[in-house]
C-alpha cells in the first residue's frame, strides 16, 4: 500500500480544524511526522504514533494509532501531544514545544510488548468447554465494550472510553457502559 | 543484535541509542550527537524481529529505563529518555 505525503498531511490538517488544534509550527519536524505516520500506515495498515512502538496487531495498537487516545487530555495538559505534532494555539505561536511524559498506561504497554503483568488476571474459560493446556503465557486479550457519553449520547464500541467525548468534549467520567445481555435460545 | 555503529571523534563514553526508524526525536537525538562529533552506537527498535525486541525491552527496563523511544543509554548507567538536549550535554560533558 503506498499512501502519499500530502493525503497524510491533509488530513491531519483536517483533524486539527476540527479539534482546534495546530500542527507543530517547524516544517522540517512536522515533515517529519507525516513521514513517519506514512511508513506506519504502510507497514502495519494504520498510522499509528510514530513516537511509539507499535505491535503490527491492531487491537492493541488501537489506543495508540495517530490521534492517539491520549492526544486530548495532553494537549489540555501540557499544550501538545505526546509526539509534539498536535498543538495548541500558545504552542504554535511562541515555538516552545513542551515536554510531554508517556501518559498510555504501564498495562496496556506491558500488553503490547507482552512483558509480565503482576496483576493480570487469568483468561475466563468458556463454560463446559474442555481446558486445552497453556504452552506459553496467555496473552491478554482486548475485550471491547460499549459505553455512551451521557451529555451527548455518542457511542463507541472500544475497551476503554475516550478520555474527552470527540463529540460534545465530555469528560472521560461522562461515559457509562451500556450494558448489553445477548440471550440464547433454541 | 545489529547496531550500527557511528564514529566520532568524541568516544570517551560509550553510548547507545535505541531509537524508532519513525520517530522524529529519535532522529533529533542522533543529529545532536552526530552534531557534537559524539560516537555512539543505535538500533532501530522497530525494525528488529520480536525475540530481539524483547531483549531490548528486557536491557531498558533492567536500567531503570521506561519503554519510550529515544532512550539513551551512556556508560551502560545513565538512561536518558527522550531527545534531552540537558541531559546528554550533562552525561557526555559537553
Amino acid at each position: 500500500m503506498t499512501i502519499s505525503i500530502d493525503f497524510v498531511r491533509k488530513r491531519a490538517e483536517a483533524d486539527a480544524k476540527t479539534y482546534g488544534y495546530y500542527l507543530t509550527p517547524q516544517p522540517d519536524l512536522l515533515q517529519m511526522f507525516l513521514e513517519g505516520l506514512k511508513t506506519n500506515e504502510e507497514r502495519y495498515g494504520y498510522p499509528s504514533c510514530p513516537c511509539r512502538l507499535a505491535t503490527g496487531n491492531l487491537e492493541i495498537d488501537r489506543d495508540i494509532i495517530c490521534p492517539c487516545d491520549y492526544r486530548d487530555p495532553d494537549v489540555a495538559q501540557y499544550g501538545a501531544c505526546y509526539c509534539r505534532l498536535y498543538v495548541n494555539k500558545t504552542v504554535y505561536e511562541t515555538q516552545n514545544l513542551p515536554e510531554v511524559p508517556e501518559r498510555r498506561p504501564s498495562e496496556k504497554i506491558s500488553r503490547a510488548y507482552n512483558l509480565p503483568v503482576p496483576t493480570e488476571a487469568a483468561p475466563q474459560q468458556t463454560q463446559g468447554a474442555p481446558e486445552k493446556p497453556q504452552l506459553e503465557r496467555p496473552k491478554s486479550v482486548v475485550k471491547k465494550k460499549l459505553w455512551y457519553c451521557k451529555q451527548c449520547g455518542y457511542v463507541v464500541f472500544r475497551e476503554d472510553p475516550p478520555y474527552v467525548c470527540p463529540i460534545c468534549k465530555a469528560k472521560r467520567e461522562m461515559f457509562a457502559e451500556i450494558e448489553t445481555k445477548i440471550e440464547y435460545s433454541g | 543484535m545489529q547496531f550500527s555503529k557511528v564514529p566520532g571523534k568524541k568516544n570517551d563514553h560509550k553510548v547507545i541509542v535505541y531509537a524508532l526508524s519513525t520517530c522524529v526525536w529519535c532522529k533529533l537525538t542522533k543529529q545532536f550527537l552526530n552534531e557534537n562529533n559524539v560516537e555512539y552506537e543505535f538500533v532501530d527498535v522497530d525494525l528488529l524481529q520480536d525475540k530481539e525486541k524483547s531483549e531490548v525491552h528486557r536491557t531498558i527496563l533492567d536500567k531503570g529505563g521506561s519503554l519510550s523511544y529515544p532512550t539513551t543509554i551512556v556508560d551502560d548507567k545513565t538512561v536518558i529518555t527522550g531527545f534531552r538536549k540537558d541531559q546528554l550535554k550533562e552525561a557526555l560533558g559537553i
